[in-house]
């Protein structure tokens, strides 16, 4: 009797598991289907270039150009990227390579409590301590800016996505076979040229990879960053500017976004945008980490 | 001897090395920073009368009261969708784990997905969840915020809980099922026994997540000033308590966002500290090898 029993408890668990599987495959298709349905509408009236493109927007009047939000959230999740990269790999370089592991030891619970900080508290603190610095930081420029512009939305975002990049990165340069390194360095070559010439270059694939994770997800950071960049709706021209990134644009109207036409609609599109940008980026970063998994 | 090119490499070398230690100490000198300006500014109106009362007059120009309703409504906001995105996380990974273990192509696409599930941000699930919202005529709610954190934590639970579960030798499987055990006791009985460390952090990360997290539930808890009474009611969460009342013009109620801020960070911190003291603490039962 009980094997029977045992027999159909081991049945129903795994169609009940199989189903979990099932909804969780399924529901990337129904994020992109649900978006998609909702910005039909606007998508079908506009096209879809005119809707890229153009930096007209002014939803009571119907027209709706997602230039400045592009534009804006490349300026800042470039900028962050760019800020992050010298910063990420000499840090990765010095934990894995260099460093005591107690340095690890003491690093990850730093890097951990980094990753886990809830974005809305770096937005308080880039209102704190980053909106200041950058009125300062505009001064030696010659600027004056109120210090909500790019500049600052970059610098949060940067120390969002460090521990991002330095997690992959630090794991990245421990797949790296270590008989590689001995043999360069039993040729006679310094630590520093061994990292230069072999791990560097070995890691390529993977480091552009890390990069392009940190990347993806600055772009898709919001509450963050839009407590500090400025949100006003005007293509940037250099990094002082304020801008209104894309998931600004989405967070800020959510209010409005039923009393005008359209609106919710264009928001959704927004948003598809969005996903589609950060699925193309993640698919072509993973997929580049996995076959350097499987060589090494 | 040595040459003026030795001496240049050494130079480099040790140049980029003081670099590589500057940045490293300036990562954690940057927390310590995050934390000391949101505590330095939030603890001093932290007061009891803070954290056991709710808003009064209002959230963005009522002076007086505190910040329960967020508390509670984040309390009851991520203790649901933890629990239920672990209803559905869990036997998501025990079957990748357990029962797809022969299948590794499919098991690696299945990974290779739910990374990539794991970089969309929840702005986008929060977006979606008010497609869901309004696709099934529900007005913005603790129900609806549940649901959307539920889905954005998921991949989270489900990936952290697989990394761990993958970590079990394939001779403990192999042993159990050749004693006759059904691959659904070996999932509770065995993988569960052997991971909870893991999984136990795993929860506690998703929990953070859900706690944290203001984008996804932006659209979709609505935001109020008293504390919700039942599903359908809408709730505040301490994310969202920080992100409106900062912008007051009112001096007090912007005393309220820092004091929610120093308390969110307080919980994250707390989870953090716990899930690192709980892993090494349940290691006691593991079977070594």
């Amino acid at each position: 009797m009980s094997g029977l029993y045992r027999k159909w408890t081991d049945r129903i668990n795994e169609a009940w598991m199989f189903s979990c599987l099932v909804i969780i495959i399924m529901l990337p298709f129904l994020l992109a289907a649900g978006l998609y349905l909702k910005s039909y509408l606007i998508i079908s009236e506009n096209n879809l270039s005119g809707l890229l493109f153009s930096d007209i927007w002014k939803p009571a009047e119907n027209k709706f150009g997602f230039a400045p939000f592009i534009i804006s959230s490349l300026w800042v999740s470039l900028s962050a990227l760019v800020l992050a990269v010298p910063v990420c790999l000499l840090s990765s370089i010095y934990i894995t390579q260099y460093a005591r592991s107690s340095v690890l030891n003491l690093m990850q619970p730093v890097i951990d409590i980094l990753a886990g900080i809830p974005s809305v508290i770096y937005g308080v603190w880039g209102i704190l301590m980053i909106v200041p610095f950058s009125v300062k930081a505009s001064e030696w420029f010659g600027v004056h800016t109120t210090g909500y512009n790019i500049f600052s939305g970059a610098l949060v975002l940067l120390v969002m996505i460090i521990p991002f990049i330095l997690n992959i990165l630090i794991e990245i340069f421990r797949i790296i076979p270590e008989e590689l390194s001995e043999a360069s360095l039993s040729l006679g070559a310094t630590k520093w040229e061994t990292i230069k010439y072999v791990l560097l270059r070995k890691a390529f694939p993977g480091i552009v990879s890390a990069f392009g994770l940190g990347l993806s997800r600055a772009f898709g950071e919001t509450i963050a960053v839009l407590m500090v960049v400025g949100n006003v709706i005007k293509i940037p021209h250099n990094i002082f500017d304020p801008g209104y990134p894309l998931p600004a644009l989405i967070a800020n109207n959510y209010g409005e976004m039923l009393s005008i036409p359209k609106y919710d609609s264009a928001l959704m599109f927004a948003a598809l945008i969005l996903l589609a940008v950060i699925l193309v980026f993640n698919f072509a970063s993973r997929l580049l980490i996995m076959r350097l998994e499987r060589y090494s | 001897m040595k040459g003026i090119p030795e001496m240049y490499k050494k130079a480099e070398e040790i140049f980029f090395r003081i670099l590589m230690i500057i940045s490293t100490v300036s990562i954690a000198a940057v927390l310590l920073m995050i934390i000391f300006s949101i505590l330095y500014n939030g603890l001093p109106s932290l007061s009891w009368e803070m954290i056991s009362q709710t808003p009064k007059g209002g959230f963005y120009f009522g002076k007086e009261g505190g910040i329960l309703n967020a508390i509670i409504g984040s309390v009851y906001l991520s203790v649901c969708s933890t629990i239920l995105a672990l209803l559905i996380g869990l036997p998501v990974a025990m079957y990748m784990n357990v029962f797809m273990i022969r299948h590794k192509k499919s098991l690696n696409s299945i990974r290779f997905f739910l990374d990539i599930l794991w970089g969309i941000p929840s702005i986008v699930y929060g977006a979606f969840g008010f497609v869901i919202m309004i696709y099934f005529g529900l007005k913005t709610s603790l129900l609806a915020g549940i649901i959307t954190v539920t889905l954005f934590i998921i991949p989270i639970m489900v990936r952290s809980m697989d990394e761990v579960l993958k970590t079990v030798p394939s001779g403990l499987l192999e042993s159990a099922l050749s004693l006759g055990s059904t691959k659904t006791e070996i999932s509770f009985k065995v993988f569960l026994r052997q991971c909870i460390p893991g999984i136990v952090t795993a929860i506690l990360l998703s929990f953070g997540r859900a706690i944290g997290d203001a984008a996804s539930v932006l659209f979709t808890t609505g935001y109020t000033d008293s504390i919700p009474e039942s599903l359908s009611d809408p709730a505040a969460t301490l994310p969202l308590a920080i992100f409106f009342q900062l912008g007051s013009p009112v001096e007090e109620v912007r005393q309220r966002a820092f004091a929610s801020a120093a308390v969110l960070t307080f919980i994250i911190l707390l989870i953090s500290i716990s899930a690192r003291l709980l892993s090494s603490k349940f290691n006691r039962n593991k079977i070594k090898f």
